[in-house]
């Protein structure tokens, strides 16, 4: 049912807007839009010198799902690798569509989405800022 | 006599439906409006006892299926008072029938030649004249809103020039409700010598339209926004123009002879109508408009506007001041279909209607196709509440106190 998507847990990492703000110096910018609604989320990402995430910044104009994802992109992309993050991706699309768990423990927090699982029409909202990412890392890898 | 939904509500099985344990609020009527039990009967006797191809096969279903096809393309006519049911295209949709102007229409313009859309339009009438720019080299132009969601007239006078081959406009914006005053439109257009298509795919819904006294030259209109079924449109043309335009699709159906060298073409309306029509569509889109046609509309409408206006008031009482609801359209009742839009600081519409669906009210959150409006204010969506001749007060309640909670929940 609907009104189990808007817990307490993802209205506060909506709240927090962990990671909100564009970067100065990215390695990397994607722009992406959800072509149902027009929601738009522009996502920067700074490699450090081993290759990992070492900072995100994203400007989110988005619904509270929208929201809470990128707030934990921005608080738990750092630190890791981009094939890891892609790796996250595939986990959280795998567990809206019922095809898997939810994702390790640091990524935890991607459990708040559960409740979205059965609302298809929303998934997309909680994809957006990891399509962000991905596309982000796309632009790195190929240089 | 005061107009009864009551009686209305009852022809449509639909709005018996529970949403989440709650009695269904349908107000998402801008998007798809329901059938009422007579059109479903219509389409339903049509299956299980004409059902058979069109315009060729000699046996008898076939006979009654061609007769039933033709009879609806009058009924259309009639509702859109066209000359002649020749002037009556059946399409996929009104998209279905602002893509066939653009192509064939479209055929006959040059580099340098104008089409004037708006602000206000709906992809649908948008994307198939930029791709007709892209095609033919034609230049497009559109026309501003003004800061209450209508189509702002008084750019008319240097938005059309001399070039302008065609304007297209909607009759009623899908997002602010405002109706689009034609008579300025139809008279920019005549001064140069341009054509002018209404989108009426919002106005259908109210009452029958009469092109003729509209003056204007295109008509495109959909099935599934005034009660019937899914899947057919229809263009009104004026037959001396549908006439000297090439087809649109090939296929069977819309030819006259075809030899492996060459075809040549069936006349209009038949020459817009490639391959197989949707038949039962089009009988349940006729009975539609023999529905509409049958309520009292004025009485309709004016039940409606007393909704619209307890919308706003309840808007107004919600906000209690505090300008975290800004109406994206006119806030007044006048010249203006019940389709309110409004944005909410804070609370973005897709999270509304999440919620709102918890208390088994439908509506529309987003962009509604319109992204060039939400551009114009500077949001990406709005929440969009939009009445059928069917709602009532209860609806309208149960919106508004499912939306006081939304925001409670999400500001």
């Amino acid at each position: 049912m609907s009104d189990d998507i808007y817990q307490k847990t993802l209205l506060r990492l909506a709240a927090e807007a962990i990671g909100a703000g564009r970067l100065d110096a990215p390695d990397a910018s994607a722009t992406v839009d959800n072509p149902l609604c027009g929601d738009r989320i522009t996502l920067d990402v700074r490699l450090d010198h081993s290759g990992r995430v070492a900072e995100i910044g994203h400007h989110v104009r988005a619904c509270v799902l929208c929201q809470a994802s990128a707030s934990i992109v921005g608080e738990r992309a750092a630190g890791e690798t981009p094939a890891r993050l892609r790796e996250v991706a595939a986990a959280l699309a795998a567990m809206l569509a019922g095809r898997g768990p939810t994702p390790d423990r640091k990524w935890a927090d991607l459990g708040a989405f559960e409740p979205v699982a059965g609302h298809k029409s929303r998934h997309a909202c909680v994809l957006l800022p990891f399509d962000a990412l991905t596309r982000a890392l796309d632009e790195i890898e190929a240089g | 006599m005061r107009f009864d939904p009551a009686t209305l509500r009852r022809q449509f099985p639909i709005l018996g439906r529970e949403i989440n344990g709650r009695p269904l609020h349908y107000l998402d009527n801008a998007a798809t409006a329901q059938t009422p039990q007579s059109v479903l009967d219509a389409v339903a006797a049509h299956e299980s006892r004409h059902r058979a191809n069109v315009l060729r096969s000699v046996h008898a279903l076939a006979e009654e299926a061609t007769e039933a096809y033709e009879r609806a393309r009058a009924d259309l006519a009639t509702y859109l008072n066209a000359a002649s049911p020749e002037e009556i295209v059946f399409t996929s949709g009104c998209t279905g029938a602002i893509n066939l102007v653009a192509h064939s229409f479209g055929a006959g313009l040059a580099v340098g030649d104008e089409i004037v859309i708006s602000q206000l339009e709906h992809h649908s009438n948008i994307v198939p004249w930029q791709l007709l720019r892209d095609r033919r080299g034609i230049t497009l132009k559109a026309l501003p809103a003004t800061a209450d969601g209508r189509l702002d007239t008084a750019a008319l006078e240097h938005v059309v020039g001399d070039r302008c081959k065609l304007i297209a406009v909607t009759h009623a914006s899908n997002v602010t409700g405002a109706e689009t005053p034609v008579h300025a439109v139809v008279a920019a257009a005549r001064g140069v010598g341009a054509k002018v298509l209404l989108d009426g795919a919002q106005r259908v819904p109210h009452g029958p339209v009469d092109v003729r006294a509209l003056g204007v030259d295109f008509y495109a209109c959909s099935s599934h926004k005034m009660f019937g079924p899914n899947g057919v449109g229809a263009l009104w043309a004026r037959a001396e123009i549908l006439a000297d335009m090439p087809p649109f699709l090939g296929g069977g159906e819309m030819i006259h002879r075809v030899t492996l060298a060459d075809t040549t073409y069936a006349e209009p309306p038949h020459r817009f109508e490639a391959g197989t029509p949707p038949i039962a569509q089009a009988v349940g889109f006729a009975a539609a408009a023999r529905w509409v046609a049958g309520l009292d509309n004025a009485a309709v409408a004016e039940h409606l506007q007393r909704l619209a206006g307890r919308i706003l008031d309840g808007l107004a009482a919600i906000d209690r001041g505090r300008g975290r609801i800004r109406v994206i359209g006119p806030t007044g009742l006048q010249e203006r279909l019940p389709v309110i839009s409004f944005d909410t600081a804070g609370a973005h519409p897709h999270d509304i209607c999440q919620i709102l669906d918890v208390h088994g009210v439908a509506l529309r959150g987003g962009h509604h196709c319109a992204q060039p409006l939400m551009d114009f204010f500077d949001i990406t969506g709005t929440t969009r509440a939009s009445l059928a001749a069917y709602n009532d007060e209860a609806d309208v309640d149960a919106f508004l106190e499912g939306l006081e909670d939304a925001l409670a929940r999400l500001t």
